[in-house]
């Protein structure tokens, strides 16, 4: 296997006497779509939380691009190229779709204390956020501001935003939370698109969506990793099955 | 400087310690229940000072003043509520802000109105005049000596209501969780102007006991204002231990810093530049200590809220 | 309109001495008018640019206006030195101020500002040399370069309006470059601002620092109108009614700062002609503009005419 972009070297979290993440290990390989999955209560965004660097883990190492990374800010680690997506989407409402995007653009090239020239009026910034909206089928919507986006727009957006941090890894939080079925859809046509390019971590709810769309499968019960492997070999591992699809084919 | 001034300072500190708590207790609890900044809680207190001076002159008796007064507050307090502060209960701090210092601009303009610019006297009890021995070489004043115990008496009282009733569990899970009071189907609207309703009776308690110590002035709840929040934001806001603590600690600060300082530094310098260097610096403490406790714990000592 | 009201507003106080406001008390009060606007433009930047409400911007005013005082003091009077001096000593007041209180957020920071506010109040009080709490009359106005022409009140007038013009166009082309971008998306949304990669705090904190600097050049052309400085000046209640013009010109542009200023100048003005008592007018008079006039004058002019 080619040297891991993300490695999660046993991560705890204790909140009071709850370990909410118990030794969580696993690597993600540049091109590779990851999917975490998991009964509710599993973890699943504290984990996400300790990946991006919203949360300090009390134990264990996060190695992303081969640098330990484990101390550094939200902020120091997506300079690093790591773009992080959230559960309850999150845009600049007042700005458009293309200033989202741009401001990404600006975060990755050159200093952002400029005091004199109109940041509007920077072509280049202005060039690659526009590439991001195409990419992510924006590219009309460009000049509306982002409150007025729809809610599929608004994960699309989102989605350009972290394109245009240049990322090496994507962390996905429930894209596909609140979207309809024609938006869950597009979505869906959208990532695997992006497929190959970018390494993804993914957490998401929608069955469906993640075992079309993953490479590789880890469930997470209880804070830890009961099992990871290819769609397949999840759907046929008989832990999972008691643990968690049960459940849902039971529902 | 001898051991008795600094006993007697340090007594002082506490006892204007207990005054500041009176008035940061309801601050503290109508932000943290209510999210609600209020600006205007010092008129409030200033307001009591006012009403307990002129029922004690009208009836001839500091204390049927002081008891006329309370719900003389409560009803100035739940008047402002009505008037004003529900309309901005779901306004942002901004708006908050501006509003009740409008309120303070009028009151602080009405009081000028009602009473006049001069300062008015209110003579200190007659069953606690004098003073008291406490050591050899100590007399300290009673009143104070008064002042101290029924903040205290207060401070434990609130601490009951809050740790062991009902109300107190409801204004807790305000001050921690907000969102939850709505989902238990709490009638918030009746907690809050309970909340605000004892928050003002609180500072108007401690304007009267303040009367005869201090002078009642309009514009005199404006410093008490500013320190009661340097109070809350050090304690924590939402949390009345918080406040409860970081009251005597700025009570402390402020009257043994002002006192003190001078003195200390005619240790290093001569007297003049001393006293007025000492002066500056003996004011500036309070705040001092403020940003350093911040640049520590940026929610302050006991944040209530977690998360 | 929102796009002509500027000039027409920068045009109308230029024209203004030779349309019967030339008296010596209508020069006054336009040049306060005019320095005011350049302190709520200041107070702007954080409040309505950042999203950080100060509630103890007359601080940076007063700290300007000491720095003229202490020089003055000193027969230092050239404003080439004495102006830089007070915008420095203010910026520096509120870069030191701001790395502790920035590291705070809403209502924390409020009363931070507030106390670093008083603060400064009391230090201005405690400096018996400079008149305690009398505060200190200046012997003149500064130089410039050795002219003597801000004693002239036509001088005088244009100076602050030059300066106030500059302030205002600064603040729009700081707000419309990376930096300000910046700013503006940590206002909205500061999690998604360092989800992207960038920490809002040295923002914040250069664009405080910024603020600081033009309060000082207010506070520097105060003292000069007065001729007079004291403790007063560092008041709460000071910052208070700064904040009240940013406020009821409305948040959403600078020159809402401008016209904020303007307009409660000439309402204390007029209430102060009424009764001694106008602020219990005034008082509830800012309770209803809060309560209603949500978008600030600038809204209700871009409504009537949008």
């Amino acid at each position: 296997m080619a040297e891991p972009i993300l490695r999660l070297d046993g991560l705890r979290k204790r909140f009071g006497g709850l370990a909410v993440t118990d030794g969580v290990s696993l690597e993600v390989p540049p091109g590779e779509i990851h999917a975490v999955i998991g009964p509710n209560g599993a973890g699943k965004t504290t984990l996400i939380h300790q990946v991006s660097g919203t949360l300090r883990p009390d134990a264990g190492r996060v190695v992303f691009a081969g640098r330990d990374v484990t101390a550094l800010s939200l902020a120091r680690r997506a300079r690093l190229g790591l773009a992080r997506s959230f559960q309850v989407t999150s845009i600049l409402p007042g700005f458009t779709a293309l200033e989202n995007a741009a401001l990404a653009v600006q975060a990755r090239s050159g200093s952002s204390f400029r005091f004199l020239r109109p940041a509007a009026s920077e072509a280049a910034l202005n060039q690659a956020a526009m590439d991001a909206l195409e990419r992510t089928g924006l590219a009309d919507r460009a000049a509306v501001p982002a409150a007025a986006l729809s809610h599929g727009e608004r994960r699309q957006l989102e989605l350009a935003i972290a394109l245009a941090m240049q990322p090496r890894l994507l962390l996905l939080d429930e894209p596909l939370a609140g979207a309809g079925p024609e938006e869950t859809e597009r979505l869906v046509a959208l990532l695997r698109g992006l497929k190959r390019r970018y390494a993804f971590l993914l957490v998401e709810h929608d069955m469906q969506a993640v075992f079309a769309l993953a490479d590789r499968i880890s469930v997470l019960v209880y804070g830890r990793i009961v099992a990871t492997g290819t769609p397949d070999a999840i759907r046929a591992d008989p832990e999972v099955r008691a643990a968690y699809l049960g459940e849902d084919e039971a529902a | 400087m001898t051991v008795q001034l600094l006993l007697v300072q340090a007594l002082n500190g506490l006892q204007f310690g207990v005054l500041l708590f009176l008035v940061a207790a309801g601050l503290t609890l109508v932000f943290g229940v209510m999210d609600f900044i209020n600006l205007a809680h010092g008129v409030q207190y200033m307001l009591g000072a006012y009403l307990g001076a002129s029922l004690a002159a009208a009836t001839g008796s500091f204390w049927a003043g002081l008891l006329l007064a309370l719900p003389a507050a409560l009803a100035c307090g739940l008047a402002l509520e009505w008037l004003v502060f529900r309309h901005l209960y779901d306004r942002d701090h901004l708006s908050q802000v501006l509003a009740t210092f409008g309120v303070i601009l009028f009151l602080n303009e009405a009081v000028k109105v009602v009473w006049g610019n001069a300062p008015l006297q209110v003579p200190t009890p007659d069953l606690l005049q004098g003073g008291i021995a406490l050591m050899p070489g100590l007399q300290y004043p009673v009143y104070r000596l008064a002042i101290l115990l029924a903040g205290l008496a207060t401070a434990a009282l609130l601490w009951l209501v809050i740790e062991r009733t009902r109300v107190g569990a409801l204004v807790r899970a305000g001050a921690s969780n907000r969102p939850m009071l709505a989902a238990l189907g709490v009638d918030t609207g009746r907690l809050f102007m309970l909340v605000f309703g004892c928050g003002a009776m609180l500072a108007g308690f401690a304007g009267v006991m303040a009367a005869p110590i201090l002078s009642v002035e309009p514009g005199m709840g404006d410093t008490v204002l500013i320190l009661a929040f340097v109070v809350i934001v050090i304690g924590g806001i939402g949390s009345v231990r918080g406040a409860f603590l970081a009251a005597l600690l700025v009570g402390l600060i402020e009257t043994l810093g002002r006192s003190l300082m001078p003195d200390l530094l005619r240790l290093f310098m001569a007297a003049s530049p001393a006293r007025q260097t000492g002066a500056a610096l003996g004011s500036m403490l309070v705040y001092i200590a403020m940003a350093l406790i911040l640049a520590v714990r940026p929610r302050g000592l006991f944040p209530a809220r977690a998360g | 309109m929102a796009r002509v009201l500027p000039a027409l507003v920068f045009g109308l106080l230029a024209a203004a001495p030779f349309l019967g406001l030339g008296q010596g008390w209508a020069m006054t009060l336009l040049a306060r008018g005019m320095i005011l606007a350049i302190a709520a433009l200041s107070l702007w930047l954080p409040v309505g640019g950042a999203g950080l409400v100060s509630l103890g911007h007359a601080a940076m005013l007063g700290i300007g206006a000491y720095a003229v005082v202490v020089l003055d003091d000193a027969r230092v009077t050239e404003a080439l030195v004495v102006a830089p001096v007070a915008i420095a000593a203010a910026a520096l007041f509120a870069l030191a101020t701001g790395a502790v209180a920035i590291r705070t957020a809403g209502v924390q920071f409020i009363m931070i500002t507030l106390a670093f506010g008083q603060m400064a109040f009391f230090t201005a009080a405690s400096l018996s040399a400079y008149g305690g709490d009398d505060g200190y009359t200046l012997y003149g106005r500064s130089t410039v370069a050795g002219a003597r022409w801000m004693q002239d009140r036509l001088g005088f007038h244009y100076l602050c309006l030059g300066l106030l013009v500059v302030v205002f166009l600064g603040i729009r082309m700081l707000l419309a470059s990376r930096f300000g971008r910046v700013l503006r998306a940590a206002r909205e949304n500061p999690l998604r601002v360092e989800a992207v990669g960038l920490s809002p705090y040295p923002y914040r904190l250069v664009a405080y620092t910024i603020a600081g600097g033009i309060a000082g050049l207010a506070g520097f052309l105060l003292a000069n109108a007065a001729e007079f400085v004291a403790p007063s000046f560092l008041a709460w209640q000071r910052s208070g009614d700064l904040l009240f013009m940013v406020i009821l010109g409305g948040l959403g542009s600078p020159f809402g700062a401008v016209l904020g200023a303007l307009a409660i100048l000439a309402l204390e003005e007029w209430l102060g002609h009424l009764t001694p008592h106008w602020r219990i007018i005034f008082g509830p008079l800012l309770v209803l503009a809060v309560l209603y006039l949500r978008g600030g004058l600038v809204g209700l002019i871009g409504a009537r005419r949008g």
